[in-house]
């Protein structure tokens, strides 16, 4: 089996690239692959905790939560970009792994396929 | 022990979102990859500027006197400070009448020698083929 490494800049409201990004994901963990997803920018809120359910808004929590229960799941956000929106450690997801840029480019290295989906 | 290149290909306009600023930050990151990788295996980013992405590169960005933060202008610097590969459309510089003049060429300032490459699309496009992964922005 693969592995695929995505990347996103979107926020997890007020655009749907994200919530492409996470049905890709799952589709390929269902599917038996590996996937290591990397949030910068907007996307980092993702990792945030408990995160409510409006209907009138996309909730990515509960599937991303399944997808880390595959053990082939890893999410990392961009430390400085977290930082910088107030998502700090103590509110973060445990299982979401900080990092930096770097962490990113070292998941590429050993990626099948690299996809970056959406900007901002 | 290996190398893996990755062309971070950038189309965004500067500023009006974040996407090219992290563009070039993530491959500036290269740098330091390494400490997750096996001994001997690297990352080698090449940053290549086509379409709207070609603003990014104009010379005497303000955004630290109008906004308080750090230029693209200073990231694209520090790439070519660090040797990075980076390469520029020449159509695109042409359809937007922006003269080689007022682009970043060079980080000589910081004591950098790499130059920036002013290059054709087909160059572009033969090095987005040599490369193992593409990263758009």
């Amino acid at each position: 089996m693969g592995r695929l490494t995505i990347g996103s800049f979107s926020s997890p409201a007020g655009t749907m690239s994200l919530d492409f990004a996470i049905k890709l994901a799952e589709a390929a963990i269902n599917k038996g692959h590996a996937v290591d997803l990397w949030l910068s920018g907007n996307a980092t809120v993702l990792g945030n905790k408990d995160q409510k359910h409006y209907k009138d808004y996309s909730h990515l929590q509960k599937t991303v939560k399944l997808m880390f229960n595959s053990g082939r799941f890893r999410m990392a956000i961009c430390e400085a970009c977290a930082e910088t929106r107030g998502c700090h450690k103590d509110i973060t997801m445990d299982e979401c792994i900080r990092a930096s840029m770097d962490w990113h480019l070292a998941s590429c290295f050993s990626a099948d396929r690299v996809i970056m989906i959406g900007d901002n | 022990m290996s190398k893996k290149r990755l062309g971070f290909i950038i189309k965004s306009l500067p500023y009006k979102t974040e996407a090219s600023k992290l563009a070039v930050t993530h491959a500036i990151s290269s740098q330091t990859a390494e400490i997750y990788l096996e001994d001997g295996d690297s990352v080698e980013p090449v940053i290549c500027f086509i379409g709207d992405g070609v603003f990014n590169c104009i010379k005497g960005q303000q955004s630290m006197k109008h906004y308080g933060i750090t230029s693209i202008e200073q990231h694209i610097k520090n790439a070519l400070l660090l040797d990075l590969k980076v390469m520029i459309c020449s159509e695109d510089l042409e359809k937007f009448r922006i003269k080689k003049e007022s682009v970043i060429m060079d980080a000589s300032e910081m004591g950098g020698e790499t130059l920036a490459i002013i290059a054709s699309y087909t160059e572009i496009q033969k090095e987005m083929n040599a490369v193992d992964h593409l990263l758009f922005f």
